[in-house]
């Protein structure tokens, strides 16, 4: 059923909004009916010639699906969401592209617009940065994964999990659901149900990955939601740096992204996992944007394993979203450090867990908050600490900046403690930017938006340093652009 | 040349400036003088722009334009410079970063060609030198755990690599011990020239003995109540403010 998607190139200009990938594109696209049932299903599973089990995992999660309920804990509001009014498949039509050169020239201008490279030939010609393997999800479908031979060479497998089902069955079925199972929670289930694309990343023993791996993920149709799926599996002794980026254009209705993220470490293996979020976040009046329920987690399944989340979020509407640790192995390392930031009516409630299992087993939580506009930021963590856990510990930083006073920033840390030898720390500040902060900058020459960003930045320092470099600075213009409007 | 005619200034209901008059002339440093609470601070903020401070009369104009009129970060690229009393801290904004940003603020708003990193590091290692200052000056987030004197001296590397034509230094001397108060006396006299000029705001005499002023005024209750030569600094040493305020 090819279905025209309309152009709105010109929004932008328009609205004269900030949102910078607020722009669709105009590609003929293939969509399955509106609304969810068991059909459905199946059609997707079909439509990626998946195995019986796989088809069978589908079903188990939508059945699952059906007898829970949409979590209220949160501290976010927003219309019950008609999960019988979207559509839960779209891709651009005809036959997936076997290579970069049979991609629709208008899908890479497109990326070409958003920044992210996915010529190879440009890239090791040295036009765009050549130490970054990108994976490009559009809508349901990978369209393109650039130096996936470079990769291969060392053994390294980064491709959509769409394409790992078929490649490498017998590593996707030991671990997909291994670590967010498809009844972990509401959302989790329904992604597992109708989970489209996403990428698959295998660091075999002993490699450490020679290239940035990244996966840019772009929602582009209308009353599409998006469901995908990421797998990173860092055999013993392997390390991997993963980078995420997301946009959607601009569109007055809310869209759905419920996406899972699993990462296991075993042995001395280390995953660094960053995210720059910037969904659409709607207009200033609240209107339109994404709302983004993801599950994230890890576990450090061997001794000394490490897992590290890095995530700035910037963008949707609503975000909901707890990168978590499953800290088992004896030694294991969490960490999460975050940058929240919500302007004009978004909301966000994100935060993390430690699960701490293993001896000697460390996490680190550092997370900045800035509220900003009429928006609500919380930070919701728990820290828990099981009983054979000996020698864990914990340090946990949480401070919130605000700006304006008719924002909210909210924390809410729950600790569980069930060794004595544990150690558990928590710190937790509540700013506002001073007037005298701002007028010192001002008065040496810094406009007062300039004023506010570099102080902003300077609040989440700890966090932007954690981030590779080009991350780093995408990520300040992003602070210092979603600001925008904030004072005065 | 700046020109302050007739200048009234309030806090609130509180009227703390009462018709200033006053003019400092390219090329020349001019130090106020007076008690506590006659207005040499808000003389400060006001010719600054900082809010909260509501002129309630009079005009003053820097090189022709309207001073008042102008967004502090306005002020700043008509080469005003305002040296603080208590200098604020920026938690996790390197002192280097937050003056090359300001500094290149300033010249994209004249229109002029902003400095790369390796030439305004270039640029500040100098100036840090010729200042003697150490080197972690740069390195260390704006005024973040620096002691009061540590804090005065940034004021000045801040006021050298900006390159203001109208420095006012808001008691820069206060809380200074004689070798700092040395630095600061060397980063003012450094920036003299023939279009620089400075207003120093001091409470004590001894910085004039470094910074030797072509004139000196007295603020007393919201007016300029006496001028004259660096020889009325002595004067005002000897005897004191009292029954300024009745002149």
């Amino acid at each position: 059923m090819p279905a025209i998607v309309e152009t709105r190139d010109t929004v932008e200009a328009l609205t004269g909004a900030k949102y910078k990938y607020g722009f669709s594109t105009d590609i003929a696209m293939d969509a399955f009916p509106k609304g969810l049932n068991e059909d459905v299903v199946r059609l997707i599973s079909a439509k990626k010639q998946e195995p019986e089990w796989l088809l069978a995992w589908r079903l188990k999660a939508y059945a699952m699906w059906l007898n829970m309920d949409e979590p209220e804990w949160a501290r976010v509001n927003y219309p019950a969401i008609d999960y019988d009014d979207l559509y839960y498949y779209a891709a651009p039509s005809g036959p997936a592209p076997k290579s970069l050169d049979e991609v629709d020239p208008s899908l890479l201008s497109m990326y070409e617009k958003l920044g992210i490279p996915l010529n190879e030939r440009a890239a090791l010609a040295g036009v765009t940065p050549s130490n970054v393997a990108v994976d490009a999800v559009f809508d349901s479908v990978s369209v393109a994964t650039t130096f996936r031979e470079t990769l291969a060479k060392s053994g390294v497998i980064f491709c959509p999990i769409s394409e790992a089902v078929r490649e490498h069955p017998a590593l996707v079925q030991k671990y997909l659901g291994s670590v967010v199972p498809q009844g972990d929670n509401y959302f989790a289930a329904l992604n597992s149900a109708v989970f489209s694309d996403g990428s698959f990343v295998f660091i075999p023993k002993g490699v450490r990955c020679p290239m940035e791996l990244s996966t840019y993920f772009r929602i582009n149709a209308r009353n599409t939601g998006q469901f995908e799926r990421t797998l990173i599996i860092a055999e013993a002794g392997a390390s991997v740096s993963y980078l995420e980026g997301c946009t959607a254009p601009m569109r007055d209705e809310n869209q759905l992204h419920a996406a899972v993220v699993e990462l296991v470490a075993l042995d001395d293996a280390k995953i660094k996992y960053s995210t720059v979020q910037n969904w659409y976040p709607g207009d200033a009046d609240g209107k339109g944007g994404i709302y983004n329920f993801v599950t994230k987690r890890g576990a450090c399944r061997g001794r000394n394993a490490k897992i590290s989340w890095t995530q700035v979020e910037t963008g949707s509407a609503i975000t909901w979203k707890y990168p978590s640790c499953i800290l088992q192995g004896e030694g294991s390392v969490g960490e999460f450090y975050s940058v929240a930031l919500t302007n004009n009516y978004q909301q966000a409630d994100t935060g993390t867990k430690m699960i701490h299992i293993g001896k000697n087993t460390t996490s680190t939580i550092i997370s900045k908050g800035i509220s900003a506009g009429h928006s609500n930021n919380t930070y919701r963590g728990l820290v828990k600490i099981m009983p054979g856990a000996s020698g864990a510990r914990n340090f946990t930083q949480c401070d919130s900046l605000l700006i304006g006073d008719r924002c909210g920033a909210h924390t809410v840390p729950y600790i569980e403690n069930r060794n004595m030898s544990a150690k558990v720390e928590h710190e937790a500040t509540t700013s506002k930017i001073a007037e005298d902060q701002l007028f010192y900058c001002r008065s040496r020459g810094l406009s007062e938006e300039d004023a506010v960003g570099l102080i902003v930045n300077g609040f989440c320092k700890d966090v932007l340093k954690e981030l590779p470099m080009e991350f780093a600075v995408e990520a300040q213009k992003l602070l210092a652009v979603s600001l925008e409007g904030s004072v005065g | 040349m700046l020109v302050i005619e007739n200048l009234s200034a309030a806090i609130g209901d509180k009227e703390i400036l009462r018709g200033v008059n006053l003019i400092v002339p390219d090329g020349e440093i001019h130090a106020i003088m007076g008690p506590n609470g006659a207005g040499k601070s808000t003389l400060s903020y006001v010719l600054s722009g900082r809010e909260g401070y509501e002129v309630t009369g009079g005009t003053a104009t820097y090189n022709g334009a309207d001073i008042l009129a102008m967004e502090p970060e306005q002020r700043a690229a008509a080469g005003i410079f305002l040296a603080f009393q208590y200098p604020v801290e920026l938690p996790g904004v390197g002192n280097a970063n937050f003056i090359r940003t300001a500094l290149n603020a300033i010249l994209r708003a004249r229109g002029e060609p902003e400095l790369d990193a390796v030439a305004f590091l270039k640029r500040a290692r100098a100036a840090i030198k010729s200042l003697s200052m150490p080197d972690d000056m740069l390195k260390r987030n704006v005024n973040v755990g620096f002691s009061g004197g540590e804090k005065k001296r940034n004021e000045v590397l801040q006021m050298a690599l900006l390159q203001p034509s109208l420095a006012i230094l808001d008691e820069t001397d206060s809380g200074l011990d004689i070798d700092a108060l040395k630095i600061v006396a060397e980063g003012v006299n450094a920036l003299r020239s023939a279009t620089f000029s400075a207003l120093v705001i001091t409470h004590y005499q001894r910085l004039l003995d470094y910074i030797v002023p072509d004139r000196v005024h007295v603020l007393a209750a919201g007016r300029i109540v006496r001028s004259g030569g660096p020889e009325l600094a002595l004067e005002l040493e000897a005897h004191g403010y009292a029954g300024l305020e009745a002149a």
